[in-house]
């Protein structure tokens, strides 16, 4: 097991793949000299030179079309975005055409594309600058949206996103680029996309949390355990397909649930997996589902108002306080 | 013959490596300090001829000094861990947010990216409100909700800084339009960085400004780099020039120098109040910081840099108020103290201003007063 940082684990799936395959190229903002603006992609420019790693200009709409038509052509573009609020210039190109491309002409067209880059606040960093964007891609047909908590899963999901034949959402996040973790050196290591994890195994109540609200879930979890709480945490890593399966067997063991979910609540992931379980595994709940997400209010700068808005542990401990009836 | 054919090798080599974007590292200029943009010559008026009081220049040096003293203690604050979020200067651009104000009528609409401090400042956001914007506090010209990137004050017709590049550019104009229909007289500039030259949202813009003959000015402050990337590597032929594609009047303005801004921008001005037709300007500028806090700036040289640190607008400014004799020694040591001061208290006022109450953070959704929100 090699120790990774998830940047570092991102770019080893993109430099394998890269190697594999030569159809496989990155483009994006400052992704090539500037060595990636969060650093993903260093070092692919020296390494495959400029017709594989293309810097853009600041022409989201533009470049991820160009991309889709490239990927039409039967090469396969990973598309940096420098983070997934800026995509939202691009959505025309992810909705409108990578989606819809293939069965508009009766299968004639594939779009083997990844959309990447880092998703939802990073901070203080305004209104912007930080909005979750996994629910509202995952609502499109046609899309695979994978939004991941380590660089574990970073690497063995983004050679699979890769790989596919589809256009897949790869979203990540600032915040997590530093973050360590154990990176399996498998030669070749894949995740399958649409294969959720047991994180940590409990009794008492399962939390369903992906992205950066599964380390807030973990950080919950474990102050829990001090009470004799024993959270099962479950990280879908991919929000669609979502691994609805392994949720419904958690809850029949817990038959407690806690969703959270860093999007705002109307319509998102929460509200999705809140359905499926009462739809799925009404008989095993004990309690209602809960959820712990934004509120339905644009990011403030202000610390104070942020840290107001930002979900919190204690957010997440309350419910499961709620949902095991400990108020 | 060992020398051309190394050269033949790799001529070929670069003919069969496919390259999409224009390289920039590894440019061999042979000692040659490459330029972030090619300033056109600066107007030869003075002050007089530009119609220009003494007490004006006075004033607009004092603005440029503000715009970069607060700055450069905003960075120092940033440093110190005082505020978070992005942070991106102006410095070095002060010359293109004074002449243009000087130049405007106090009713002109301006909208900025997120560069927006000196904007701000330019347009009547005091120091404290400015400072304690980036703090984020309740006393800040946004209520704290903003901070760095959306400095805003709309009394004083400067409707912000925005996040999104080239968000903001169709919205400029949209300012025009409202001017046009309400029939105030009153003309719009939007301003953006090279970079954004490149959104789709400039050219859907302009070919509509032109279609509606809206009252506009669309201003690109080409200060070289767009983040990190040189102009001549993100963008086609000259900027300026994209004007004519849509048969708009252009101009290319020398940003280093205070007196050429206002005075193209005054004549520009008033071209639209008489005529209500869009122009489009190209503002030749240098920023001498990252694009923000956390750029190593490995792009550009420290000799670059300093071709233009050397022509620094503000200490222009300075300089012809001495030659000139319209204020001696003593004036500038009362005003950059008097400013200084000014700066520093600001700082004081962020830090002890208090932080919007909880309840705030669902102010300002929606018009109404007691509005739905989704739990």
């Amino acid at each position: 097991m090699a120790e990774l940082q998830f940047r570092e684990a991102i770019k080893h799936a993109i430099d394998e793949e890269m190697d594999r395959d030569d159809r496989v190229l990155v483009m994006g903002e400052e992704v090539a000299e500037y060595n990636g603006a969060y650093k993903v992609t260093e070092g692919l420019l020296d390494k495959y030179g400029f017709k594989r790693v293309i810097d853009t200009p600041i022409s989201e709409l533009g470049f991820a079309g160009i991309a889709v038509g490239a990927a039409m052509q039967g090469l396969r573009p990973i598309v940096e975005f420098m983070t997934f609020n800026f995509a939202v210039l691009a959505a025309d190109q992810i909705i409108n055409h990578a989606t819809k491309v293939k069965y508009m002409t009766g299968g004639q067209a594939d779009c083997p594309i990844v959309f990447r880059g880092p998703n939802a606040s990073a901070g203080q960093l305004g209104a912007t600058h930080s909005v979750a964007y996994d629910s509202m891609y995952a609502q499109f047909p046609g899309l695979k949206v994978i939004y991941v908590s380590e660089p574990d899963d970073a690497k063995g999901l983004m050679k699979s996103a890769i790989r596919d034949d589809s256009p897949v959402l790869f979203m990540e996040s600032e915040q997590m680029y530093g973050l360590k973790g154990t990176v399996s050196d498998e030669e070749d290591y894949i995740i399958p996309i649409g294969k959720g994890k047991i994180k940590r195994e409990g009794s008492d109540v399962t939390i369903v949390a992906h992205g950066k609200m599964y380390h807030l879930a973990v950080q919950a979890a474990t102050q829990l355990a001090k009470d004799g709480i024993e959270c099962e945490i479950i990280d879908p890593r991919t929000v669609k397909p979502l691994d609805l399966p392994l949720i419904i067997e958690s809850i029949k063991k817990t038959n407690r649930c806690v969703v959270v979910d860093e999007a705002h609540p109307f319509a998102g992931f929460a509200s999705e997996v809140g359905f499926l379980i009462q739809r799925d595994a009404f008989d095993y709940l004990d309690a209602p589902v809960q959820r712990v997400t934004l509120p339905d209010v644009n990011a403030p700068f202000s610390k104070k108002l942020f840290d107001a808005w930002y979900p919190s542990t204690k957010q997440v401990i309350d419910a499961v306080n709620q949902v095991t009836y400990r108020n | 013959m060992v020398h051309d054919n190394k050269r033949i090798s790799m001529a070929t080599k670069i003919k069969d490596d496919i390259v999409f974007a224009p390289r920039g590292i590894g440019d061999d200029n042979d000692g040659v300090v490459q330029k972030g943009v090619d300033l056109p010559p600066a107007t030869k008026k003075k002050h007089k001829a530009l119609g220009l009081s003494e007490d004006d220049l006075k004033a607009m040096y004092e603005q440029m000094y503000l715009q970069r003293r607060f700055e450069e203690r905003a960075m120092q604050q940033y440093q110190k861990g005082k505020f978070g979020g992005f942070l991106h200067v102006y410095i070095g651009q002060e010359a293109i947010s004074t002449g243009t104000v000087f130049a405007f009528d106090d009713k002109d609409d301006i909208i900025t990216g997120y560069r927006d401090h000196g904007w701000g400042l330019c347009r009547g956001i005091t120091a404290n409100e400015g400072m304690a914007e980036l703090f984020g506090k309740a006393t800040g010209c946004s209520k704290g909700k903003g901070g760095s990137m959306h400095f805003a004050k709309s009394e004083n017709h400067f409707w912000g800084g925005y996040g999104i590049v080239g968000g903001h550019i169709p919205i400029g104009a949209g300012l025009a339009f409202g001017n046009k229909y309400k029939g105030t007289g009153n003309i719009s500039a939007t301003f953006f960085g090279d970079g954004a030259v490149d959104q789709g949202s400039l050219h859907e813009t302009m070919n509509m400004a032109q279609l509606w003959k809206l009252p506009v000015i669309f201003v690109v402050e080409n200060n070289g780099y767009s983040m990190g990337t040189a102009a001549k590597r993100h963008t086609v032929a000259e900027i300026v020039d994209r004007a004519k594609g849509y048969g708009m009047k252009s101009a290319v303005i020398n940003g280093m120098d205070t007196f050429s801004v206002y005075e193209k921008m005054k004549e520009i001005a008033d071209d639209i109040r008489e005529n209500s037709e869009p122009w489009f300007v190209e503002i030749r500028t240098y920023r001498y910081r990252g694009h923000s806090m956390s750029d190593p700036q490995k792009y550009r040289t420290k000799e670059e840099l300093e071709l233009y640190q050397n022509i620094d607008p503000i200490l222009k400014m300075k300089d012809y108020i001495l030659t000139n004799k319209i204020a001696d020694e003593d004036y500038f040591k009362e005003a950059e103290d008097r400013i200084d001061t000014e700066v520093l208290d600001s700082v004081k006022f962020a830090d002890e201003s208090p932080f919007p109450e909880i309840e705030e953070l669902y102010d300002d959704m929606f018009a109404e007063e007691n509005p739905y929100f989704h739990v």
